[in-house]
């Protein structure tokens, strides 16, 4: 069900809508210093070039296979901010992020050698209802950028509310990350304020196959069921992909959900192996279903044990979680986090889960609905912020991010 | 002065690429934009009365172009920064020039005073961008001063500025502004030392 094996290159080439874009990201990576030369003078693309496109009709970094690092930072535009406040947030983001993906040093910059190592940055914008707010946009709003509704596991402490913009800057180097975040975040003021920043983490791709779904800090596969990232499931994650209507200025954008997840591992701790496995419905090494070998075995929900009782739990998370029509896919990118314990906690720990998808109502809700209903892993795990955003589409040469929303 | 050298190939070739496209332009203006690798773009404006008639090789200073430039916000004064490249076969010297944002555009360098602090002063002869070569304009070092600002400069916005060479050519740059915390130099006007 996925696209495992697709080399990114290929991917955002091809999502860039053209080989002349991954031809360029070739040429830069091959002599980051130089002016890009013929694309048939270059030799075969790395498995994962160093730099990746920033110009294209839709923004990198939603179905390229995820970085090892990344932060999410949260903004508020200041109170009294105009259509204009809007238009010259996104003009200053857009250079500094063409930039610094092209690991070039955004013009205010004086230390540019840290962005000058090519470390696959993406630096991806989104907005939140606020936004529309203030550029005077609110009959425009798509109905899905508003809070999801409010389940009965949340536990909303308030640190990591929904903000105005949401800035995801993923790399293959927290050096890159860190830089990049501190330039945007400086850069932007005082059109947009820090509210607050999400780090996460996940393994390398050169320890996994590109593609490999992620291993949470439960040690749980995560993410074996997605939508396709080659083009054939374009709808399920693009705005106005397969000739599908977009809301007003974001075909080729998509919408990103964001949700910190608490992992208790203290608890996590107490249960064994066979408990953990069926909490999950999979087998932990294999992430394989419980009646299954391979990690993409179809689950057989009617197997029973010699007792009679269902393999599969019918309360296991990917029961649960498993779409009950075609379109409940959403296209996950999460990240686990592990900062530092407060107070008597012996860990801070969990999940910041990212999805991307055409439409959270219809492919999000239903999931998150069941899940919220009845999961076992509700049991180590609690929702403890939330929030909705609209990735913009993609800029073209000269364009700024934003320019069809606002124009 | 901080002026550097253009040695590497590749910035040697980007020169001459330029000088062509300079060359083509047939003006002694241009422009440019904040973009990643800024292609200097003519501006379509007429040329000062009395340099019209100059002959090309007394215009080389209408060749210089502003690379990756940028104007710090704020309000009063405030400067500019960036590269300025000399594709022109001869050195180019920037004077001062005007802006429809300031009262008056200068050129400055900071200088090391008697008590030992460094200090912003107006640049004695100018700046000059050697043949084939670029000068730094950057915090704490060479820079072009917008003096006496009409109003505030916002993130995100754009300030224009012509700078007038020796030759007796203008060119003219518009750049974006950007909010920045460095160079919050001291001034120390010339009449003060």
């Amino acid at each position: 069900m996925t696209g495992v094996g697709r080399r990114t290159l290929l991917r955002t080439g091809l999502l860039a809508g053209g080989a002349g874009v991954g031809a360029l990201a070739v040429s830069r990576l091959s002599d980051a210093t130089s002016a890009p030369s013929r694309a048939d003078e270059e030799p075969p693309p790395p498995a994962h070039p160093a730099t990746m496109p920033f110009r294209g009709p839709r923004q990198a970094g939603v179905t390229d296979d995820p970085q090892p690092f990344a932060a999410f930072v949260g903004l508020d535009l200041p109170a009294g901010a105009t259509k204009d406040t809007c238009r010259r947030l996104l003009r200053v983001w857009t250079d500094d992020i063409d930039r610094l993906m092209a690991a070039k040093a955004p013009l205010t910059d004086l230390e540019p050698e840290l962005a000058e190592v090519p470390s696959r940055l993406s630096i991806t914008l989104a907005v939140g209802p606020g936004f529309y707010d203030a550029a005077g946009l609110v009959p425009h709003r798509p109905s899905w950028l508003a809070p999801l509704p409010s389940f009965t596991i949340d536990r909303f402490d308030g640190h990591w509310p929904q903000t105005d913009v949401l800035l995801q800057i993923r790399a293959d180097s927290p050096v890159a990350v860190a830089h990049a975040q501190r330039r945007l975040v400086v850069g932007a003021e005082p059109l947009a304020v820090q509210r607050w920043v999400q780090r996460g983490f996940r393994e390398p791709l050169t320890s996994s196959r590109p593609g490999m779904p992620f291993r949470n800090l439960f040690g749980q596969v995560d993410g074996t069921v997605q939508p396709r990232t080659d083009g054939a499931d374009d709808a399920l994650v693009w705005l106005g992909a397969d000739g599908a209507p977009a809301p007003h200025g974001l075909a080729g954008g998509t919408a990103l959900i964001i949700r910190r997840i608490a992992m208790n591992l203290d608890t996590w701790d107490r249960a064994d192996r066979v408990a953990r496995e069926n909490a999950v419905g999979r087998r932990l090494g294999s992430g394989a279903p419980l009646t299954g070998r391979l990690e993409t075995d179809q689950p057989d929900l009617r197997a029973e044990d010699e007792l009679g009782f269902p393999v599969i739990d019918p309360v296991s998370h990917m029961r649960r979680a498993m779409p009950a029509a075609p379109h409940e896919r959403i296209l996950r990118a999460p990240y686990s986090y592990d900062e530092a314990p407060t107070g008597r906690q012996r860990s801070n720990s969990g999940l910041v889960f990212v999805s991307y998808q055409a439409d959270p109502l219809r492919q999000f809700l239903p999931i998150q609905r069941r899940l919220a209903e009845a999961d076992l892993l509700n049991v180590w795990t609690t929702p403890i912020s939330s929030g909705v955003y609209a990735v913009l589409p993609g800029a073209l040469p000269g364009e700024d991010l934003g320019a069809a929303l606002l124009a | 002065m901080t002026c550097t050298p253009v040695p590497p190939a590749h910035r040697t070739k980007r020169l001459a690429e330029m000088a062509t496209l300079a060359l083509a332009a047939a003006t002694t203006l241009a422009s440019c934009s904040g973009s990643p690798d800024p292609t200097p773009i003519p501006v379509a404006s007429s040329p000062r009365p009395g340099s019209a008639a100059l002959p090309p090789s007394a215009q080389q200073g209408g060749q210089v172009t502003l690379q990756s430039g940028w104007a710090k916000a704020g309000s009063g004064m405030t400067a500019v920064f960036g590269t300025v490249v000399n594709p022109g076969a001869k050195d180019v010297t920037l004077l001062g020039g005007s802006s429809p944002a300031a009262a008056d555009v200068q050129i400055h360098s900071m200088v090391k005073q008697p008590d030992g602090s460094m200090k912003m002063t107006q640049k004695q002869g100018g700046l000059t961008v050697p043949a084939g070569g670029s000068a730094e304009l950057t915090p704490g070092a060479d820079h072009i001063m917008l003096v006496n600002l009409h109003s505030a400069l916002v993130n995100g916005g754009d300030v224009s500025l012509v700078l007038r060479t020796a030759d007796g050519a203008n060119v003219e740059w518009t750049v974006p502004v950007r909010s920045f915390a460095g160079a919050e130099e001291t001034y120390a006007p010339e009449d003060h030392r």
